[in-house]
């Protein structure tokens, strides 16, 4: 092979897979830190609207921090003053921290108005037929209230999803990474670039399609 | 039996009951009358524990609502209550609202459950709506698909809060009529009501409240025909 001695070479079929491969990546970055950011996000909700004055004074403004500054800062910031508190994570799980910890604080604000989304009357039709205040939860407020913030929730993890390019800044090789490696070796940036963007799209779209028909679902 | 003990209950700095001595025995139909503001629909709050109260007490069958060990929980299943927003449960169908308490606070098997909701949705006369979700009922169909939900519950007493007052007029009637059924089969019943009429043909008592204060308790012919405080009068001289 030839290819050892040239710098450039062109665009092979092989490299789709490359591509396929960082893909799965940012998959698996994306579901990890949407599932555990969302299951932690709703909880910080609760904790925001049971909380009260005391959750509106500590837990708010963290949050607050972290739906604030870039993604890119945080990642950078995270990955390389994490080890001198003696966490030495790779590029893959310090990503993965910082984006649910951003997931988190984003769908924080999503479950609160899921759970205020659901009124004092109907809360209290619910009590008084005898359901405790978590059957209540999870009976009426869950239901109601999370079919009510669903669409904003769609949003954040898509947003999340293509936040996750944001990992390639600590050389971790998702989607975007590798196609600037390959930019790099076949100076072709048109054709992957596109071949990238499709890749990402065929990772929302149907997630955004299946959202869609929930939501008509509900809507009867 | 209910009874209430000198009951005091305060928003903040503002008392909404005055100190409320009351009691309504089994079968009993009582109506509360007055303005808006008087307490009557915070009574009923504080009947059923909802609201907190800050002075005296109130038994339901000899349990003190408002007590620490008290399980308020298994205590409203004897206390339906029917809401002036109807609030049904709109991800569920007419049958799921009614079968759900019944389900998930009594323990009842999904069948019983069921058989449960059926025929509490045919004692108000829901029996063709079954599988329709609330979107599509009428105020007065979603008001009386909650007085099934309550009534599912299998509750000693009945608690309506104006339940006719969110109602377009010409849906008043059929909620009404559902009442008056209860009432006739012999529920105990409080009904907090703007409904003069229903007031007079269907309680044994009728009570007037004014600014937290209970003025005056009594039968309809008494509180209708001959009041005996002056601000009952006033009030009655002015919603006829």
């Amino acid at each position: 092979m030839d290819q050892t001695i040239s710098f450039f070479s062109g665009f092979t079929i092989k490299d789709v897979w490359f591509l396929g491969e960082a893909a799965l990546r940012t998959l698996w970055t994306s579901v990890l830190s949407i599932s555990i950011g969302t299951a932690l996000g709703v909880i910080f909700g609760w904790l925001l609207h049971e909380g009260r004055i005391l959750a509106a004074l500590t837990l708010a403004p963290v949050l607050d921090i972290f739906r604030s500054v870039p993604l890119i800062i945080q990642l950078v910031l995270f990955y390389n003053f994490a080890p001198i508190v003696g966490l030495n994570l790779d590029p893959f799980w310090s990503g993965v921290v910082i984006l649910t910890i951003y997931t988190a604080a984003l769908v924080a604000n999503v479950a609160r108005g899921g759970i205020e989304a659901v009124g004092r009357p109907m809360r209290r039709a619910a009590r008084s037929l005898g359901m405790s205040y978590w059957q209540d939860m999870r009976h009426v407020v869950l239901p109601i209230g999370g079919r009510a913030v669903f669409p904003a929730w769609v949003g954040v993890a898509l947003g999340v999803m293509k936040d996750s390019a944001l990992v390639s800044v600590l050389g971790y090789v998702e989607l975007l990474k590798a196609s600037q490696i390959l930019i790099t070796r076949t100076q072709e940036p048109f054709l992957i670039l596109s071949l990238a963007g499709a890749f990402y799209f065929a990772l929302s779209f149907p997630i955004s399609r299946y959202a869609a028909k929930l939501e008509k679902r509900w809507a009867q | 039996m209910i009874e209430i003990r000198g009951l005091e209950k305060y928003f903040g700095a503002l008392q909404v009951l005055k100190g409320i001595d009351l009691d309504v025995r089994k079968g009993e139909v009582l109506s509360v009358i007055g303005a808006s503001g008087s307490g009557k629909s915070t009574l009923l709050y504080c009947i059923n524990g909802l609201e907190p109260i800050q002075k005296g007490s109130v038994f339901v069958d000899g349990t003190d609502v408002h007590a620490k060990g008290t399980d308020i929980n298994k205590l409203r299943q004897k206390l339906g209550m029917v809401f002036q927003q109807w609030n049904s449960f709109p991800h569920m169908t007419a049958l799921e609202n009614v079968a759900l308490a019944p389900r998930i606070v009594r323990g009842k098997s999904s069948g019983e459950a069921r058989e449960i909701a059926v025929r509490q949705l045919k004692h108000v006369g829901l029996e063709d709506k079954l599988n329709v979700y609330p979107s599509a009922l009428s105020g007065g169909q979603q008001q009386r698909l909650a007085i099934a939900r309550a009534l599912a519950m299998e509750p000693a007493y009945m608690l309506f809060d104006e339940a006719t007052s969110a109602l377009d007029p010409e849906l008043v009637g059929e909620v009404l009529d559902t009442m008056r059924l209860l009432a006739d089969e012999g529920m105990t019943m409080i009904c907090v009501t703007h409904e003069m009429g229903f007031a007079r043909d269907v309680s044994d008592r009728v009570a007037y409240f004014h600014r937290g204060v209970m003025e005056e308790i009594g039968p309809p012919s008494q509180i209708f025909c001959d009041p005996q405080s002056e601000h009952t009068r006033k009030f009655l001289a002015n919603v006829r």
